[in-house]
């Protein structure tokens, strides 16, 4: 199916031309009438005249008869649909005359159908024709199996999903979904006072019960919206979520249970329900880490940790009680042993059935270790202590497969906001090799995990600093702060501050040589205020010794100053303009450098503006900068002391030394020292 | 139940009342299955199982640490009332932490009786606890494993105890921690223990609502075992189960000898005995003359009818005569019984045993009557026409199991009396009609059935092969041993070695030479023998005694103990009479259906708590 934009609209004998493929659609040669449909198709793309033509000429009837004959091949059938879906992509006024046509009812029949392919033609146009306003919302109804079919259509593919879930979010009220999701035991069923729908079997019961209940997890997901309605929804006096709740019982299908718990999860992420719920604490969460367990089918286990990692991803209380929850984190070891030893010899069904699973448990594992380890540092113990779990990581970064790839390094991302475990565990079991090996022409997403946990590698204290400096990683991470993703940028940058913080001479020349002063200054007028910041952060711990601000700035001085005032009279925000002073402070304690700015009156303003300003932080920067430059027993502060008395800064100081703010006043006070030595 | 309630309380008390009755609703709903009459549910700590440094407080819900703290020597524990009933299946309370005192040394957990309380509950055998300070398991171990978190001040700790795989797992804050213990011994308490000043907790046996939602894990357990019998591979036997059934109830009335019921059974279902009922009768016979303590005879009879066969067990012999001369010491077996006929003492002692059930007392009566052909002695309490009569109508009226449970004085239930004058018939052959032999058996056979579906069988396979059912056993397991007790005292009074007779003691003697040469003569034969050794030390040892029957080998002189014994004889019969008679009981413990029989005789209780397996049985 090719998006409607694709040709350019036909100009001429279009009304010939047009009758001209209606004429073939009554060829006796099938292949002709097939040939001719294609044809029809390619013309009528992104052409509403066209469209407008061929529904005059009388095409959609024939069209109609087409899809519905069982003689036609099923080629034919899925073309005739696909064209009929382009007829009703154009105007109101073609789908009014598509619905009088009775395109509804055969393309709902079309949907019996076991060909996938034309049941997504069938389900692409009906959606158009469904989500436009001039159809009328009961003709979804005139069956009453329809919406029964659709939800047991829900998880054929993606597709039908997606046009399902556009159909219902526009034609089907949610309240009918809960009629259907609680109120299908019962035989006779009602969802509109004229149509009604009787079941015949327990099982169907289940399964539609079982499909509404999809559906209402797919329609919560990351919809704020819908799972605020549904939060508040009432059913029999009893709150929709308790009902979920109720479908979590344990002595419930275990499928059901699980998708209860989905739905649970999506309305808490989406903010409807707060994490501190009972049914969230007491009830999602635990049903969510049992369905983890060993005694259940290993796709139930996979979705499980995925839904229970992505329902603690963000709250660090639901992580704590996850973790000691049926001792989740030993549990999830044994998501690593598949396929077993024992299922390799003696069965071999069993042999293919875990081989094709064991990528999906490692990674759902590993995103689970994940999102459990993200912020507190005791459960990042506990995972780091369970059975190889760093030889697991370890072999993760290099598996086959990219999602077990990308769910590793997450893992070992948050095990790396660790200080204690980067230096031990991370270091003995030297996890930087395989993340360098990452690193060499992954995809984007696996390359911002990946350069995001090299980030928290090479902190200063980390043991793994050295030998990722030796494997020559530099050249990398200045590629990377010209990506075009900002995440990518940030990480770069954020790295290279990192290496730069208390580094060699050596290092911090390395890194000014490799990134370009030309992509530094380019960085510092980054979109993204993340990268702007690391790169300030940068720029401050480049100029961090004496000798090497003299030598830094001797060399890139004029730049510099050029950037920090372009910054500083820009709109930034207040931690922004805070680094760009801390970087003026730096550039004061040098012995040459502090010249560049006694000379430069313009900036010696600005240091006194953000001395009055109204934010104590930029009140102290600014503060310290003064205090630098005046500071006794260095070359020529006496003559620096002079020149600030002349520009009023004395004045200014004594009055900062009445700041309420007990550093402002104690820095002001230090200052003002330095004039009367 | 009312003794449960605690005593230092005021009635009146409406807040207690109202409390008291949720609790109740509670442990209804909770445990269904436990009969309080029999086995209390623990409703608070005990106030007298408890070491000095433990205060009571609340209703004895409320603990706190009295003690100096000083040290582990410190530690203080206390149980519950009550042991936690089987029946329970799954067992749960919790405790709230209301503080923790200095150092919150608090451990929460499960211990056995008599386990020390100067502890903390998991540091001894049969003693298992979780411990707040550090969250660690202690399983009977003065060294834990790391198991969970730390709990201190407001946490409210839960302890779950299931009795169908025997395992233990804590909550905490409504949240389960996963299991802590395994393979855990039955009977266990609910325990606490603190250790350092100013530790209190309050527990919850149920008096308010549990923060866990300890009913949805019930429900889970009871949906797998439904699923588990619904989803019990059938396989090729699909649709047999008649057969196979019928079967089973067939061989089981063949092999205990019910002829006349396995002859009726037969009938009703049109299916075939294999065993010709004279040799059926003749088992019987032997079996009753064993369970009635007269082994010289039965022995006598088993050579008679089928020689050569202890012959060719001389294990077996052996274990006969040894039994053989306990009964001599107990007064029972013939060799002595004709010479202290005269004593209406010793026939006192027999009805007047509570633990005799009416099965064992008919086979006991029957020794009357038909081994000394005097209707005098036949028995010492009732005339045996006034028994008659009580027979007639009680095979009108087929006694209940409890009301035949509750008849153990001396006044013999109907039952018994029926069943003593038919066995006399059947194997005395005396003038008596033959269908009232087969209405005794189906009587006999009507009590088994009751204890069939009172649901309550006791758990040890021995007995259900022994087909022997003790009403006072299978209601009271703690109580079916004869060793203690009032009544056993009273018992003990009217009983001498061998009746108190001369002859007979000498008479005794001199089989107990013969038996000494017995076992030498096997010891050359077939080498030394350590559990025979065992078996005649422990009988000769009964001459020791001044009053046998309370000593500490007493336990010989028990009837019960004739059982196994009555077994092994009838298997080595039929063994060797038809091997393919032993075929047909193969089906419940060759190729049976495992899984659900297991389940059934082994957990029974804990089974029927959940899943109301009796609806199966039947």
């Amino acid at each position: 199916i090719r998006s409607p934009r694709e040709t350019p609209p036909m100009v001429g004998e279009v009304t010939a031309t047009s009758r001209h493929y209606v004429d073939r659609l009554f060829d006796p040669d099938p292949q002709k009438v097939l040939q001719g449909v294609i044809d029809m198709k390619n013309a009528v793309i992104g052409n509403n005249k066209q469209k407008a033509n061929l529904i005059v000429l009388g095409a959609v009837p024939r069209l109609l008869y087409l899809l519905q004959q069982s003689s036609s091949s099923m080629e034919l059938r899925t073309e005739c649909a696909v064209v009929l879906g382009s007829l009703a992509m154009g105007t109101e006024n073609n789908i009014k005359s598509l619905v009088d046509c009775h395109i509804i009812p055969a393309l709902l029949q079309g949907l019996l159908s076991p060909d996938l392919v034309f049941i997504e033609a069938c389900l692409r146009c009906l959606r158009t024709v469904f989500i436009s306003p001039v159809t009328p919302v009961q003709l979804l109804y005139t069956d009453p199996t329809v919406i029964p079919h659709l939800m047991s259509l829900l998880s054929n593919s993606l597709r039908t999903q997606e046009y399902i879930t556009q159909i219902f979010s526009h034609c089907l009220s949610l309240f009918r979904l809960i009629d259907l999701c609680i109120f299908t035991p019962c035989d006779h069923m009602t969802f509109d006072t004229q149509y009604s729908v009787t079941l015949h079997t327990s099982s169907s019961v289940l399964q539609v019960r079982m499909q509404a209940l999809k559906c209402f997890s797919v329609l919560a997901y990351e919809n704020t919206q819908v799972s605020m309605t549904l939060v508040n929804v009432l059913v029999d006096g009893e709150l929709l979520t308790q009902v979920f709740v109720k479908m979590m019982q344990r002595d419930q299908p275990i499928e059901m249970q699980l998708t209860a718990a989905k739905c649970l999860t999506y309305m808490c992420r989406a903010s409807a329900i707060r994490t501190d719920d009972s049914c969230i604490v007491l009830k999602t969460l635990p049903c969510l880490v049992r369905m983890c367990s060993k005694e259940h089918l290993l796709e139930e286990r996979v979705e499980g940790a995925e839904t229970l990692a992505y329902l603690m991803e963000p709250d660090v209380e639901l992580q704590r009680i996850a973790s000691t929850t049926d001792h989740l984190v030993a549990m999830l070891a044994d998501y690593f042993k598949y396929p077993s030893s024992v299922s390799a010899i003696t069965d071999i069904k069993r042999l293919d059935h875990d081989l094709k699973h064991a990528h999906e448990l490692r990674q759902a594992a590993f995103k689970l270790y994940a999102s459990l380890g993200s912020n507190d540092e005791e459960i990042r113990k506990k995972i780091t202590e369970t059975e190889n779990m760093m030889d697991r990581i370890v072999s993760g970064l290099s598996e086959s497969s990219i999602k077990v790839r990308l769910a590793a390094v997450r893992c070992l991302h948050s095990l790396s906001r660790s200080v204690q475990q980067l230096r031990t565990s991370f270091h003995d079991h030297a996890v930087w090799k395989p993340l360098m090996k990452l690193l060499q022409n992954a995809p984007d997403e696996v390359l911002v995990m990946a350069s995001s946990t090299l980030c928290n590698l090479l902190l200063e204290f980390s043991p793994s600093k050295e030998p990722i400096l030796e494997s020559g990683v530099m050249e990398l991470l200045c590629s990377l702060t010209q990506s075009d993703s900002p995440a990518l940028r940030v990480n770069g940058i954020w790295a290279l501050m990192n290496m730069a913080f208390q580094a060699d001479q050596k290092v911090k020349v390395e890194i000014v040589r490799c990134l370009g002063t030309e992509q530094l200054f380019r960085l510092l007028s980054d979109p993204d205020t993340n990268v702007l910041m690391k790169t300030l952060g940068l720029l401050r711990n480049l100029l961090s010794q004496r000798a090497h601000i003299d030598q830094v700035m001797s060399s890139h001085g004029k730049q510099i100053m050029q950037a920090v005032t372009l910054i500083l009279e820009a709109e930034h925000s207040i931690e922004v303009k805070e680094q760009t002073l801390c970087i003026l402070v730096n550039i004061a304690d040098g012995n040459t450098a502090k010249d560049l700015i006694m000379t430069n009156d313009d900036m010696l303003q600005k240091i006194k503006y953000y001395m009055g300003h109204s934010n104590v932080k930029l009140q102290l920067a600014a503060t310290f900068c003064v205090s630098n430059l005046i500071w006794n027993e260095e070359d020529g502060s006496q003559e620096r002391q002079d020149k600030l008395r002349e520009m009023g800064f004395v004045d200014i100081l004594h009055k900062l030394t009445q700041s309420s703010e007990p550093n402002l006043s104690d820095r002001a006070k230090t200052a003002l020292q330095q004039y009367l030595a | 139940m009312t003794e449960l309630g605690v005593g230092s309380l005021p009635l009146g008390d409406p807040a207690f009342n109202y409390q008291e009755h949720e609790l109740n609703e509670r442990l209804k709903r909770l445990y269904p299955a436990v009969n309080e009459e029999e086995t209390p549910l623990p409703r608070s700590w005990s106030p007298k199982d408890k070491y000095s440094y433990i205060g009571l407080s609340q209703n004895n819900l409320r603990v706190h640490y009295k003690g100096h703290g000083k040290n582990h020597k410190d530690a203080a524990s206390v149980r519950a009332t009550h042991p936690i009933p089987a029946a329970c299946g799954i067992y749960y309370f919790e405790v709230k932490i209301v503080s923790k005192g200095r150092d919150g040394y608090m451990g929460i957990g499960l211990s056995a009786q008599g386990v020390n309380m100067n502890r903390l509950p998991g540091w001894d055998k049969h003693s298992y606890g979780y411990h707040g300070d550090d969250g660690h398991s202690f399983c009977s171990s003065g060294t834990g494993q790391p198991y969970g978190p730390t709990f201190t001040t407001g946490d409210v700790i839960g302890c779950c105890v299931n009795l169908i795989n025997n395992t233990c797992f804590y909550t905490k804050n409504g949240i389960s921690l996963g299991v802590a213990f395994t393979d855990l011994p039955p009977n266990l308490y609910p325990t606490v223990g603190l250790q350092t000043p100013g530790e209190i907790v309050d527990a919850n046996f149920g008096q308010q609502p549990f923060v866990f939602d300890i009913e949805d894990y019930m429900s889970e357990w009871r949906a797998k075992i439904h699923g588990m019998i619904a989803r019990f591979p059938i396989g090729e036997r699909l649709g047999e189960w008649q057969a196979v059934l019928q079967n089973m109830v067939s061989s089981y009335l063949v092999h205990h000898g019910y002829c006349a019921t396995a002859t009726a059974f037969a009938r009703a279902t049109e299916t075939m005995i294999q065993e010709d009922q004279t040799s059926i009768k003749n088992r019987q016979r032997i079996q009753k003359l064993v369970l009635a303590g007269r082994v010289g005879e039965a022995i006598e009879a088993t050579q008679q009818l089928y020689p050569g066969l202890l012959e060719r067990n001389p294990n077996l012999l052996f274990m006969l005569k040894c039994r053989q001369f306990v009964e001599m010491v107990n007064g029972t077996d013939s060799e002595v019984r004709c010479l202290t006929i005269r004593s209406p003492k010793s026939q006192d002692s027999y009805p007047g045993s509570p633990c005799l059930s009416p099965h064992h007392g008919a086979s006991n009566t029957h020794l009357h009557t038909g081994g000394s052909d005097s209707p005098t002695c036949s028995n010492g309490v009732t005339p045996p026409n006034k028994s008659k009569s009580h027979s007639s109508s009680g095979s009108i009226k087929y006694p209940s199991a409890s009301s035949s449970a509750s008849s153990s004085s001396s006044s013999s239930p109907s039952s018994i009396n029926y069943s003593e004058s038919n066995s006399s018939d059947s194997t005395k052959s005396q003038p008596h009609s033959a269908n009232s032999t087969q209405e005794t058996s189906d009587s006999e056979m009507e009590i088994e059935a009751e204890h069939y579906t009172n649901g309550v069988v006791e758990g040890s396979s021995a007995r259900i092969m022994n087909g022997t059912y003790k009403h006072e056993e299978i209601l009271q397991p703690d109580d079916n041993s004869i060793g203690n007790g009032v009544t056993d005292e009273v018992c003990s009074h009217s009983r001498q070695l061998c009746g108190g007779n001369q002859a007979a003691t000498e008479r005794m003697i001199q089989f107990g030479r013969e038996l000494q040469a017995l076992n030498e003569q096997l010891c050359q034969e077939y080498g030394k023998n350590t559990t025979h050794k065992k078996m005649l030390q422990d009988a000769f040892s009964l001459l020791a005694y001044s009053d046998p029957w309370n000593c500490p080998v007493g336990q010989q002189l028990d009837p019960t103990q004739r059982e196994s014994l009555c077994s092994a004889l009838n298997s080595a019969i039929l063994a060797s009479a038809d091997a393919s008679a032993r075929s047909g009981h193969g089906v419940c413990s060759a190729h049976g259906p495992s899984p659900v029989w297991f389940l059934l005789l082994r957990q029974s209780r804990q089974l029927f708590a959940l899943a109301q397996v009796q609806v199966i049985v039947k």
